[in-house]
């Protein structure tokens, strides 16, 4: 798996070891907290499919009979009421979208919401009077209606491809702590505690190599003074005879050495 | 009754009649109803049309057809077979054949007076306006500010001059104002066109009084069940009503004072002409009564060809197309928007 055998470049020491031992649990706590909110947008996400399917469903009949009721009014009211229909409408639109925000688990899903502007100041449709009226109010009611769906169905749509993103996002996160970051860590702190092993064997072979040149180094002095002692007591022998037993060396030594010159049969 | 008229009628009149009688006879049959109900698509519609008189109208249209497309067509061609008879028409004919377009040209100034207030531009309307309304100085409408002012410029030199005497104001227009104006000139147009028929005398008054007096009744009952629920008071609405036809003058009273859909139930009720139709729907409902209407209407339209020597056939055969191709709508309709089952909602057999 990617990331497996990986592991951060540190300094193998104690005091590092408790920093990435930090880290990982940090990961770990990390890992959860998202796992959860993974969690739980998927449901939100469920649920909004389930409310996009509805609506689409709905949306068809709406629009079916939005369509048909205007082809009513047409043949009812004849021709020339769509043009005057359309000359009629003037000013800024009566129904309006505001659009907020929604958090869910801290995403921040768009939402819209249809009103009406309530000017009051709007006489109520004549259009049609002498023939067709009904049909016209029936066709503008259920104009309405489809567009407060339309509304409703485009605030689900963003929603929910904010949603998917956000999904996406979180689950990528998932993944990367549970795989990569989390097994890293892991890594560094089996390498740091393998490193830590090994240095304090080394430490302790040292340990013991140093030991035993001390020990070496004892018995050496010892002997030497051991000898010391031999030979001062030869010396003080030889004294005593009148020749130290260094001299008498020495002239062994030398009366051997300059022998070789300075002696000609 | 019929004494004189058989003697003169045809000296002037009996080539365009023969000419609206054979007209009437390419009107479409049930069966093509049928037919054109059984379409999948408009294409299939445009290949029934094109073994009807529409065909030549139609054959030329680029696949893609839209339902505004066949309306269109369908009008130019009712459009045209009206300017055929009219070049041929002799007085007082010529008259009545204009009388039928007046309808059209209110709604085409209302529609103009509408879009200039609405600031729109004047070409863009007028490639709107009803072809059968159209007259020389219409362009020039979207110059008035006001009612008197739109009387003082334009409508003075046309047909509709004398209806605006009952409806000038100074006041400024805005929607309701319009909408109450179509209606008053409407109405006026209406009176107009009932006297000018009893001028006519003979067959022509008897049955256009009746057609018109039909027509002045469903106005009425339109305007009552329309306005329920408006800011349109009693008084105006009383005011909107025609002043012949059966329901004056105490029907109109009656109506006037009407709340919901059923009180008009149970004053045109009282009517035997109309029991018929509200027979046909049921408490509360209103959206079917349209249809009944336009059955009664087409029926008593039918009825003015078992006559002979008379003006009524005109009318009855501008309307009877209007109807046809309002069916033609409804099916094209029914047939894009693929809801097969509603198609015989609204179709009126005409034969």
């Amino acid at each position: 798996m990617a990331g497996q055998g990986q592991r951060l470049t540190v300094v193998p020491t104690v005091t590092v070891m408790g920093m990435i031992k930090a880290r990982l649990a940090a990961a770990t706590r990390g890992h959860a907290l998202l796992k959860k909110k993974s969690d739980a947008l998927t449901v939100q996400f469920r649920a909004i499919l389930k409310r996009i399917v509805a609506a689409k469903e709905a949306m068809g009949d709406a629009m079916r009979s939005a369509s048909l009721s205007l082809a009513e009014a047409l043949y009812v009211a004849g021709g020339p009421l769509r043009h005057v229909v359309q000359q009629s409408v003037s000013g800024p639109a009566r129904l309006r979208v505001r659009a907020h925000h929604d958090n869910i688990a801290g995403v921040r899903l768009p939402r819209f919401e249809h009103f009406l502007v309530d000017d009051g100041a709007r006489a109520p449709l004549l259009a049609g009077l002498a023939g067709g009226g009904q049909q016209v109010s029936a066709s503008r009611a259920a104009h309405v209606r489809a567009v407060e769906l339309l509304v409703e169905l485009a605030s689900l749509q963003t929603s929910f491809l904010t949603l998917d993103e956000a999904i996406k996002t979180t689950n990528r996160r998932v993944n990367a702590l549970e795989h990569v970051v989390k097994p890293q860590l892991e890594n560094t702190v089996a390498y740091i505690r393998g490193e830590l092993d090994e240095q304090e064997r080394e430490e302790f072979f040292r340990l013991k190599k140093i030991q035993a040149v001390k020990q070496r180094e004892l018995e050496r002095q010892v002997e030497a003074a051991k000898l010391y002692a031999v030979e001062k007591v030869a010396g003080e022998v030889a004294l005593k005879r009148g020749v130290s037993v260094g001299a008498a060396a020495s002239m062994l030594e030398n009366g051997g050495g300059e022998r070789d010159e300075d002696i000609i049969f | 009754m019929y004494s004189w008229e058989m003697l003169s009628f045809n000296i002037h009149d009996g080539f365009l009649e023969a000419i609206v009688r054979g007209n009437r006879s390419g009107l479409l049959t049930a069966a093509d109803y049928n037919n054109l109900c059984q379409c999948e698509t408009l294409d299939d519609i445009k290949m029934h049309l094109s073994a009807t008189e529409y065909g030549p109208y139609l054959q030329n249209e680029p696949s893609p057809l839209h339902t505004t497309t066949i309306v269109e067509k369908c009008t130019l061609k009712l459009v045209d077979e009206y300017k055929h008879m009219l070049c041929q028409a002799n007085e007082p004919l010529s008259t009545f054949l204009q009388y039928i377009t007046y309808g059209h040209m209110i709604d085409n100034v209302v529609l103009i007076v509408t879009g200039t207030l609405h600031e729109r531009d004047v070409n863009e309307l007028l490639e709107k306006c009803h072809p059968l309304g159209m007259f020389d100085s219409i362009a020039s409408l979207a110059v008035a500010q006001n009612m008197r002012e739109l009387y003082r410029l334009v409508l003075v030199d046309t047909p509709l001059a004398p209806y605006f005497s009952e409806c000038i104001t100074s006041e400024d227009l805005d929607d309701m104002n319009i909408e109450i104006m179509r209606n008053t000139l409407y109405k006026a147009y209406l009176d107009d066109f009932y006297k000018f028929c009893a001028k006519l005398g003979g067959a022509t008054a008897e049955i256009m009084c009746d057609l018109l007096s039909f027509e002045a009744d469903r106005r009425a009952v339109n305007i009552t069940i329309n306005s329920i629920g408006t800011e349109l008071t009693r008084d105006d609405r009383r005011k909107l009503y025609s002043n012949f036809g059966l329901l004056s003058p105490y029907g109109h009273e009656e109506l006037a004072v009407c709340e919901d859909v059923d009180q008009v139930r149970g004053v045109m009720e009282k009517y035997p002409p109309y029991q018929s139709i509200f027979a046909k729907i049921s408490y509360g409902e209103s959206q079917m009564l349209d249809k009944a209407f336009y059955e009664e209407e087409v029926r008593r339209l039918c009825l003015s060809f078992e006559q002979q020597f008379h003006y009524a056939v005109f009318f009855s055969y501008m309307r009877l197309r209007e109807q046809e191709i309002r069916n033609l709508m409804w099916i094209s309709e029914c047939v894009a928007q693929n809801q097969k089952n509603r198609v015989h909602d609204s179709v009126v057999f005409i034969f």
